[in-house]
């Protein structure tokens, strides 16, 4: 397939770097494609999921089971009056969710799909993980200021500060893990899980796990963690004034960084999308599904924590935390050899 | 090397490709009608008071300055992760004194009590 359109490039008089770049643009279609899916399908779970924990139904009757009801909210979505509040800052507002959607789309180059199936696997892999992440917090704070609202402009206020707190134990624990591998990309970090359960960082790593679940449940905003758009006190937090399909951008985006995080989480801890007798895309669909149904979980049994014992959570508990993780580590990184 | 980069590009202009695309499909499906009571900015249905992008009491100030010691402490942190193996228990030592010198103040800001959230 690769060779047949390379030739047909070379037939054009189009050169490698436009072969590249077209393959770039299929993986990255693919990619969106993908994320879309998921999201379509995520969105249909949590109902489905959050009805049966607060036991009732959840949807039912759109298509079979209710299947096609997150199908039905697209269609109205894209057909919603396209509402733009006076007085906002009208190139900030529209740039927002483009600029969210994006950063959500561009992570997903370095996550693995199989032991070396990624779209580049970057030799400053988690660098580039920790960059792109934190890019959220400037569409949380254009789409906040924006919107000329206060409860946006509450709301993202509060991201801001939720985000940089703990942007800071996320990435702790993360070096931790490039600690353990000897390398920042991610295809190294896998290979080093190889060869059964017992090589999984989970086990030296225990500790960092917690730190980067429950800072990572933060990061992208999932419930405990949701201040940035508390229903119950800012109305819809920074996406007040957002409706239609520009809304529906800020959910999808939510939701592709919930699937990229939980695929991070078993990359980083459980192996990769490794295992036994499945092929490596299965094994990623379960991990990566296991850590979605836990975030699932843990939003509808927990209830969301105040501001400021959020900010307590993240400096005193976590960073100290990440740190003695640090310290651990590296003793046993030094002392294993 | 610079291919790498370059899919990281096309993968940016993808994901807003993406948006752009169904906003222009969306506007052949969705009517276009407004008028100034449905533009106000949302305040639970009062009249708006005043402007929305008001003067607002940052209240992490010292959150921000302390994230950007710990970010920059991170950034010394990454290659020294990733070489720590061959460098061995030497290099170990000095990090540890580096970051008790960082975790010194943050404990400095801690007991003088900066770091509350009220």
């Amino acid at each position: 397939m690769t060779d047949w359109l390379w030739g047909l490039f070379q037939q054009w008089g189009l050169g490698e770097p436009a072969f590249n770049a077209f393959m770039g643009l299929i993986k990255g279609v693919l990619v969106v494609a993908f994320l879309a899916v998921n999201a379509l399908l995520l969105i249909y779970l949590e109902r489905k999921v959050s009805g049966y924990i607060q036991n009732r139904l959840g949807p039912t009757r759109t298509g079979p089971k209710g299947l096609l009801q997150t199908l039905a909210d697209a269609v109205k979505l894209l057909s919603k009056e396209d509402v733009i509040p006076s007085g906002a800052d009208r190139a900030v507002y529209i740039l927002a969710p483009i600029v969210i959607f994006a950063a959500a789309t561009a992570l997903w180059i370095v996550i693995p799909f199989g032991p070396q199936t990624m779209v580049q696997d970057l030799n400053i892999g988690l660098i580039y993980i920790s960059a792109v992440t934190g890019l959220s917090v400037l569409a949380f704070l254009m789409a906040g200021w924006s919107s000329n609202n206060k409860w946006s402009l509450l709301g993202s206020m509060r991201s801001a500060a939720q985000l940089i707190s703990y942007e800071v134990p996320l990435v702790l624990s993360i070096v931790a893990v490039g600690m353990m591998a000897g390398s920042l990309r991610l295809g190294d970090i896998v290979a080093a899980q190889q060869g059964g359960i017992g090589n999984w960082f989970i086990f030296p790593q225990i500790l960092g796990f917690i730190v980067f679940f429950t800072a990572g449940l933060a990061e992208i905003n999932r419930a405990p963690f949701d201040l940035p758009e508390a229903e119950s006190e800012l109305v819809a937090g920074f996406n007040t004034e957002y409706s239609g399909f520009r809304w529906g951008v800020f959910f999808v985006a939510e939701y592709a960084n919930l699937v990229a995080f939980s695929a991070l989480a078993a990359t980083f801890f459980f192996g990769g999308p490794t295992g036994p007798v499945l092929p490596p895309f299965v094994w990623f669909l379960i991990k990566t599904y296991f850590f979605i149904l836990v975030a699932m979980w843990i939003r509808w049994t927990l209830p969301r924590i105040r501001v400021d014992h959020l900010m307590n959570l993240g400096w005193y508990v976590l960073i100290p935390l990440a740190l003695i993780n640090l310290g651990w580590t590296g003793l046993y990184v030094v002392l294993r050899g | 090397m610079l291919q790498a980069y370059t899919d990281v590009l096309i993968f940016l202009l993808v994901g807003a490709g993406f948006v752009v695309l169904n906003m222009a499909l969306g506007r052949l499906l969705r009517p276009h009608n407004p008028y100034p009571e449905k533009l106000t900015p949302y305040e639970c249905g009062e009249v708006p008071v005043g402007e929305g992008q008001v003067p607002f009491n940052i209240r992490y100030y010292i959150f921000a300055l302390l994230f950007v010691v710990f970010d920059v402490e991170v950034v010394f942190l990454f290659p020294w992760s990733v070489v720590l193996r061959d460098l061995g228990l030497y290099a170990f030592v000095l990090m540890v004194i580096f970051l008790v010198m960082l975790v010194d103040g943050l404990v400095y800001a801690w007991k003088k009590g900066v770091l509350r959230w009220v």
